[in-house]
């Protein structure tokens, strides 16, 4: 596939992650909104693949050796802090029933 | 692994993360979608990891380590009041290690022969500009919101002129870039220019502005990471990107006219500084303010047929969510109708109080927002305010020159008496005078919100 071919190919799923990204979150509730601002976080630290192909080249210089494994070291602490605290709160919304914990503060 | 293989594989993380956000649309299958997402960018990594397949693996094991760890021991220790700021980090992050791949990526293409195409070029310079911008920013969004630095906006002279000038800097450099100039140094200068714009330009935004300015950094990641897209060709993080792009910008424009005011005014309006000179001329026409004791209070909550709690972020920093269910448990025992009304920017960010308030045991059908809420109030017996003060503030309805005016609000005082717990009498968290205190249905509940919730509990229990 040519370059300019590839190039519309992006565009053209660029541009509809948007009415796609637009459409899925304006059906989330104000009730969990921060809870989608968090997981919205994890995923963007998909960018951790991009990480991940700066620091596997081969033949690299020092320089690109240091640059991406800090890109790794950022992008993982991204996608595990961004899941496991959405899967926190996620956790503490409950329906009406709700487990009776007597030593509760 | 083949270029058809990995991508149709990155497809099903892409379907992934869809399905992740559309689980959100209901809280009870939302930890679902997101245990899927996770699933999903656990395929992208090992996808990603066989198709890089170097010798550089254990690099790559030994930093995923060193980051996925630091993020799970943050992310189980952090506390639900701490949310905020921890979700400024984790952002700050990826768009941090955005701005470094575009770096590494300039690096690796720069000693080809001929200029590189103009789209890899564009998506190397404009995910360093805006990566490096939404980790600065976001840096200093965790530091005001950790209290490591002053919550009030810090402006000084000329602060547009330096914002402006270090912006033209950044996107000059880029621009020469763009244009063919091969130097790797433009690129150095494009993110330290933007480093720096990004620190300026959160500096002076007050802290209660804070869930309009963490949901835009959480859209300049996103759209950092699908302009990354953009120079490693890569389909998952265009998408994945983009998605969060598109969201962070809904929730920053749905955030801003929560508050009734533009995101540029949000952006660069300084508003705490605005207000307190405002606050200083409202000041003086102060009525006759009644307070009340716990016990009064108490008797009012045991014989209302409805109670409505108005929390906001007071009630947070005193920790007395656990405390407010309690109180609602007890009035419930008592046939006491009990719910919340939650205004859309209570708390640090979008959706704050109800995490709060579901980590305390609230079930989340209690939950009301405003709009469904509004109505509610004037067959309301009690209204209890607890540390909320700028979203009950009938000024945004009535007082043209209030600095909040046009700010939809939580109409209280629709309520027949209505109960606000309140250290003192100082302004909120912007410095705006709030009337709602000298109505004559209103009675004060001086003292910390958690010790006067304790003492109401107590008192409830005795009747």
């Amino acid at each position: 596939m040519s370059h300019n071919t590839l190039l519309v190919f992006e565009v053209t799923i660029l541009v509809l992650a948007i009415f796609l990204g637009i459409e899925v979150i304006s059906k989330v509730p104000t009730l969990l909104h921060t809870p989608l601002m968090s997981g919205t976080n994890a995923i963007h630290g998909v960018v951790i693949v991009g990480a991940m192909i700066v620091l596997g080249q081969p033949d690299k210089s020092a320089f690109t050796w240091i640059i991406g494994f800090a890109a790794v070291v950022l992008a993982a602490a991204n996608v595990v802090g961004g899941f496991v605290v959405t899967d926190r709160m996620l956790e503490m919304f409950k329906s009406r029933e709700r487990p009776k914990k007597p030593d509760e503060t | 692994m083949s270029y058809n293989v990995s991508n149709l594989l990155y497809l099903i993380t892409i379907v992934t993360f869809v399905l992740a956000l559309r689980f959100l649309s209901n809280p009870a299958h939302a930890r679902r979608g997101n245990q899927i997402g996770a699933a999903g960018m656990v395929l992208a990594i090992v996808v990603t990891w066989v198709k890089v397949g170097s010798t550089s693996w254990w690099a790559i094991a030994i930093a995923m380590v060193i980051g996925g760890g630091f993020g799970a021991v943050a992310a189980r220790r952090v506390r639900m009041t701490a949310m905020p700021q921890m979700v400024a980090l984790f952002n700050g992050v990826g768009g941090g290690a955005a701005a470094l791949i575009a770096l590494a990526e300039l690096h690796r293409i720069l000693p080809d022969p001929g200029a590189p195409k103009i789209d890899i070029s564009l998506g190397i310079v404009l995910s360093a500009l805006i990566g490096a911008i939404s980790f600065a920013g976001s840096m200093i969004a965790f530091a005001k919101l950790q209290e490591l630095i002053g919550g009030r906006p810090i402006t000084y002279a000329g602060q547009q002129f330096v914002n402006g000038a270090l912006f033209v800097a950044a996107l000059g450099c880029a621009i020469a870039l763009v244009a063919g100039v091969q130097e790797e140094w433009l690129l150095w200068i494009t993110i330290a220019a933007s480093l720096a714009f990004g620190v300026l330009f959160v500096l002076p935004i007050g802290g209660a502005d804070m869930p309009v300015v963490i949901s835009l950094l959480n859209a300049f990641t996103g759209l950092a990471v699908a302009l990354g897209g953009f120079e490693l060709q890569n389909n998952v993080l265009i998408v994945a990107g983009m998605l969060v792009g598109a969201s962070g910008t809904l929730l920053t424009l749905m955030m801003a006219r929560a508050m009734n005011r533009s995101v540029a005014n949000v952006l660069f309006g300084a508003f705490g500084q605005v207000s307190e000179t405002a606050a200083a001329v409202a000041g003086g026409d102060g009525g006759a303010v009644r307070s009340a004791t716990a016990e009064d209070v108490a008797v009012m909550l045991a014989y209302a047929h409805k109670v409505v709690f108005v929390p906001g972020y007071g009630l947070a920093v005193a920790q007395a969510q656990h405390d407010v269910r309690q109180l609602a448990d007890l009035l419930e025992s008592k046939g006491v109708e009990v719910s919340y009304a939650i205004h859309p920017v209570a708390g640090r960010m979008p959706g704050h109080m109800n995490v709060l308030l579901a980590e305390a045991n609230v079930p989340y059908p209690q939950l009301k927002e405003m709009d469904e809420a509004n109505p509610e109030f004037s067959r309301t017996d009690v209204a209890l305010v607890v540390g909320a003060n700028d979203v009950v503030n009938p000024d945004a309805r009535n007082n043209q020159g209030s600095p909040i005016y046009g700010m939809p609000i939580l109409n209280v005082d629709d309520a027949q008496t209505v109960v606000v717990l309140k250290r003192s009498m100082n302004p909120g968290f912007a410095g705006i005078e709030n009337p709602l205190f000298y109505n004559p249905k209103t009675v004060m509940l001086f003292g910390d919100a958690k010790a006067s919730i304790t003492s109401l509990v107590a008192d409830v229990k005795n009747l």
